[in-house]
Order: structure tokens, then sequence, then C-alpha cells
């Protein structure tokens, strides 16, 4: 049967999807429009005068040896971040799937980092990790470690992968707890009268019927971790010390905002969203496949 | 090939005991039927002795050793589920192997004996695939064929052809029965399902709110029921109870409706006047012509349930009770028949109790 629209002319339906495609078009279009546009330009410091230079910036910004080892240092933070927060948060959602007293706000407490903003989190870290007032760096230092975030590169490092993994772990034990309550009961005993216990079931059995979850969490994670983790390193290292901590989203603040290179920013920011379509599409083709089956 | 012992076992869910102390002992080879309505704990029993539920209380013992604290991977113990439980993510062969992997049997020795069970069960063509591209049968196939290939002490099925439609459920009874027959595998069989109880099992214990009501062969089970649930459980359409009482000094029932039938197989215990549960089965509910039978009952036809090879004939006795009669393929009345009770086949059963009553 042919579906018909019961709507006479234009205006009402369209009057429907006015206020999103506002949104769209002022957050996401036109600011989009523009970091490309600027991207293929260059301007003299005051903002006086903007010339059209072409693909120069790109150019620019592939043999600039800084960016090329950014992005490797966002490379290692991606995939320090994301395995950390998903192997913490696996490891919590099968406890929390156990018969266990006090399930309930067990996993209560375990969501509520989600709902904390990453400039809050990263002051809470802060707090914790401050070479001065810090608890955690007043114990490193009782048992002979030098703890300065501030000053050494690799511990800034640390620093912000465990904040930044931290914060995502709520929303992975959430994907793995629904994920391992999925798995039939029945498959799981039938391994067990199998043979298979603990480890050997985890192996074989559980973690290759995550799969699907876990794919869908690595690209959520890989994304996460390279974006919404500025306001966090922002917060905490501002990049640094030195360029220890900068990620391309931090280096894209820096070379834009703080440093008023308006085009090779916006460069950065095209190549960046470039990224996160490849992961778009890499997942909706992969997840889809998978539905068809 | 092994002997299963439980002695006095019990489970608790919480505060509520759901087996009251189950004993039952199954000799080497052996196929036992458990049977029960949903609830009764029949699942759970299965589940106890597999070791997927802890015991509260009792024994377990397997070949003479108790493995009532046993983890289920040390028992020795393979079991078919209701639901198949493949592994979804490995092929056919990897889920009969999968067992044999863990033991550290050798890749020849596995793929031998894999392939053994296969051909056994006419396997071998879909080694290769994943069970979702398999039937409800095959898939059921691979579920026993996992449980085969170990060789394990004790075989557990719990309901396993619940889920296949009703043709196919035939063929796999046979089936399995000729397997269990061939292997001698000592084995525990739950069902609801009669008809499976009845030809799958060399013994049959019916299972009643946690409590074994009987245990024995089949047939006595269907000709000697212990108590009114197992007679009304037991048997298709259920056997039909009349109330009556004692009397003639214990050689007579006297129902409630008038008749009075003579004991045929001996007299009973009891004071005159004793209430009485007559069971009949509807197969043995006899037609007479009208006049002929004194101890016969008028019976208002209210529906008829032709089946092809007989009718069952669902009618109102003169006090509006009803009563079915299962009848050869022609007989079927259309308003109102004669119909007497052969005393040879009368059940008597305490009013009271349930418990039935067996000539002194």
């Amino acid at each position: 049967m042919e579906r018909r629209t019961l709507f006479g002319g234009w205006a009402l339906p369209a009057a429907f999807v006015l206020p999103q495609a506002l949104l769209t078009i002022l957050f996401f279009l036109w600011p989009a429009g523009q970091a490309i546009y600027g991207s293929l330009t260059r301007q003299d410091a005051f903002g006086l005068k903007t010339q059209f230079i072409g693909l120069e910036n790109f150019v620019d910004l592939f043999t600039d040896p800084l960016y090329i080892e950014s992005m490797w240092r966002t490379l290692g933070f991606c995939l320090a971040v994301t395995f950390l927060s998903m192997g913490v948060a696996l490891l919590l959602a099968v406890f929390a799937d156990r018969e266990i007293k006090g399930r309930g706000i067990y996993r209560t407490l375990l969501i509520w980092p989600y709902a904390v903003a990453p400039a809050v989190a990263a002051i809470l870290w802060i707090l914790l990790l401050h070479p001065q007032i810090g608890m955690v760096s007043h114990a490193l230092k009782t048992i002979g470690i030098n703890w300065d975030y501030k000053i050494n590169g690799t511990q800034a490092m640390l620093v912000v992968i465990l904040a930044s993994a931290w914060k995502q772990v709520s929303y992975n034990f959430i994907f793995f707890l629904a994920g391992l309550q999925s798995i039939p009961r029945s498959v799981i005993e039938a391994a067990r009268m199998d043979g298979a216990r603990g480890w050997r079931s985890f192996r074989t059995i559980i973690f290759p019927l995550l799969a699907p979850t876990t794919f869908f969490l690595l690209v959520v994670n890989l994304v996460y971790s390279a974006f919404d983790t500025f306001g966090t390193i922002q917060a905490m290292t501002q990049g640094g010390p030195g360029k220890s901590t900068e990620t391309l989203v931090v280096k894209v603040y820096r070379d834009g905002v703080v440093n008023l290179d308006l085009g090779g920013s916006s460069a950065q920011s095209v190549v960046l969203m470039l990224g996160i379509v490849a992961l778009t599409v890499l997942q909706f083709r992969f997840l889809g496949k998978r539905d068809k089956t | 090939m092994a002997t299963l012992k439980l002695t006095a076992l019990r489970k608790n869910f919480g505060p509520v005991e759901v087996l009251h102390g189950i004993d039952l002992a199954l000799t080497s080879g052996e196929m036992l039927v458990i049977v029960g309505a949903s609830g009764c704990g029949k699942s759970t029993l299965l589940r106890l002795v597999a070791g997927l539920e802890a015991i509260t209380s009792g024994a377990i013992e397997l070949d003479g050793r108790d493995v009532a604290r046993l983890d289920p991977a040390e028992r020795d113990i393979a079991m078919v589920f209701q639901n198949y439980a493949l592994y979804p993510h490995m092929s056919v062969f990897d889920n009969m192997a999968y067992a044999l992997k863990i033991r550290g049997l050798t890749k020849p020795d596995i793929a031998a004996r894999v392939r053994e069970t296969a051909e056994m069960l006419g396997l071998a063509p879909l080694l290769a695939r994943k069970p979702r591209q398999l039937s409800g049968g095959q898939r059921q196939r691979v579920a026993m064929g996992r449980a085969i290939v170990r060789h394990p002490k004790l075989f557990l099925f719990d309901e396993p052809l619940s889920n296949l439609d009703a043709t196919l459920r035939v063929t796999m009874r046979a089936e399995i029965k000729r397997l269990q027959r061939r292997m001698a595998v000592t084995s525990l069989y739950v069902t609801h399902d009669q008809v499976e109880a009845m030809t799958l099992g060399d013994r049959l214990l019916v299972l009643h709110e946690g409590r074994a009501v009987q245990l024995a062969t089949p047939m006595e089970v269907f000709e000697r029921p212990a108590n009114t649930y197992v007679a009304g459980f037991i048997g298709a359409p259920a056997m039909n109870f009349l109330p009556g009482a004692l009397s003639h000094g214990g050689t007579a029932v006297s129902l409630d409706l008038g008749p009075v039938i003579p004991f045929a197989d001996g007299k009973r215990d009891g004071a005159a006047g004793q209430r009485l549960t007559i069971g009949i089965r509807p197969e043995h509910i006899a037609p007479v012509p009208p006049g002929t039978d004194p101890t016969g009952l008028e019976l208002q036809v209210d529906l008829l349930e032709p089946l092809g090879s007989e009718t069952i004939v669902i009618g109102r006795l003169p006090n509006n009770e009803l009563l079915s009669v299962k009848l050869p393929k022609n007989d079927a009345p259309t308003h109102s028949m004669r119909v007497a009770f052969p005393a040879t086949h009368l059940h008597v059963f305490d009013a009271g109790t349930g418990l039935r009553l067996d000539p002194t």
C-alpha cells in the first residue's frame, strides 16, 4: 500500500523540520563550512587580510614534524584510554553480572561518573594528584617516587590517560553488562558441563559472544578519547608540560585560539573531521553487515 | 556407564523448600524419566545432579563417589538442554570438540571421536556449519552429539524435545531411545510430556510438589497409579473420577450416582461408608444398549472430539459432572448414550488421602 502524506501544503512539514534544521545549520554546517573555507586561507596576525592559498595549509601540516608527532601521541593516548577504560569496565561488568548482595547499589555507583562533567572530573583528579596538595602524590613521595606531573611529561600523560579512561568506564560498563546479560545462561551452563570454568569459559565462550558489543565500544571509545577528552586535558595540563599531552584536539585549540593561526588550525579541524567520518562509516558498515546475517 | 544414587536430596530457594527429600537409585545403563507438571521441581532435581545448583542437603553418588560438592566440570556428566544451548560462535565440529579440547585430548583423537559421533547422528555433512545455519532438529542432534562425544558417565536430558514440532518430536524420541539403548549410558530424562515419559523410560519417577509420588515402570504407573494425582496425570484423556463409598463389607463400592459395583480383584479394608474416589479411564468405559445393564448411567453428549482412529465423547452424567469416554471410530452417539463401568478396570482410591487402596 502506498503511504500518502496527510499534509496539504509544504508550510506545516517545513515548520516541523525547521528547528532541527536550524540547529544543524547553525551549529554544524555553518561552522564546518567555515572550517573548510578557513583551511584554504591564510590570515595575517591582526586578521586584517585574508588570502586564499589552496591546499598549502594541508601540505604544511603533513610536512610539520610537530604535527606528525602529535598524531602519534594522540594515537598512543587513544589506544591507552580505550584499552584501559574498556578493560576495567569489562572486569567490573563481569563481577556485577554475578549474583551478589547490593548489586543495585554497586551498579548505580559505577554508572555515576558518567554524569560528571569533564572539567569537574579533572578538578577531582587534580586534587588527588596535585604535586603539592594531592593525596596520591603525597603517598607516592613517601615511597620515594618523585611525583610532579607539571614537570614530568610521562607522568602528565599518565595522569590525563587515567582521568580520561575513568570517565568512560561507566559508559563501557553499562554496555558490557547489557552484553553479558544477553548471553543465554544455558550456553554458559553448557560450557560448565563441558568442563570450562572461570578464565577458560570467559575466553572461549563469553568474550567471543561479546564481540559485537566490544567492537561498538572500541569505535565509540576511540572517538571519545580522540575528541571528547579536550575538556579533561585542557583543565589538567593544557597540553603541557611542553607538548607532552598535546593531542590533536588540544593542538587545534592551541594553534587556533592561543596562537591565532586560524588557517592551519582549520586545516587540522578538517583532518579530524575526516577521521570521524571514516570511523563512523566503518562502524555503520560493519554493524550493518552483522545485522543482516 | 555408572550407577546413580540420590539420598534424601533437598533443595531450598531461600525459605522455600522445593524438593523435600528425594531418594532414587539408577542401575547402570538405565533410563529414568522424571515427569511432573511445571513447577514440580523436576528441572531443579536435574540441575542438582548436574551441579548447576547447589544442594541444600543429601547426597548424590555417581558410581559410589559422592559428587554433590563437586563442580560440574569434575562430575563427568553431560547434559542436553531444552533450548539446545549450542555455542553460537562455533561450528558444529567445534561445538562437539569443545569438551574434548578442555580435557586435553590430542587433535587426531578429537577429530576421530567427533567424526564417529557425527556419523552416528547423521551430522557428518554439517560439521563446518554454524548453529544458526541449522534447522531445529539438526540443532537438537548437535546438542545430543555434544553430550555423546564425551562418553560421560551420565546423561541428563532437560525436556530436549519440547522446542521441536510434533512430527520431529516423534522421530527424535525414537532416535533418543535407540541411541540410549545402543550406548547404554545411565540417563535421567526430564519431561512434562507423558507420551515421552511412557515410551522412553525404563522406569518413571512422578514428581508432585517436590515429592516423589511414584517410582515404577511406565506400565505399572499406568495400570496401578499410586494416588489420584498420578492417575489423573498419566493417560490421555485423563482418568475420570467418581465419588462413592465402601459397601457390602468392603467388597463393593456404592457410587454416589447410584450404581453399586463389586470389586473384581478382592475386598478392601475399611469401615462401611468410608469415602472412596473411583477412577476409570475413558477407554475402559463401556457403552451398553439401553435397559440391559442396571449399573449403567445415562450420559448426555456435550462434545465430540473425533481423532480419526477413535472418538472422545465428553458428556454429562445425571448429576451434571463431566465424563470422558473413548470410543472406537464409528460408535459415536449424537445425543445421549448409556455407559457402564466394568468392575475389572476400576481404580480405588481413598477419598481423603488420595492414595490407592489395594485389595487385602
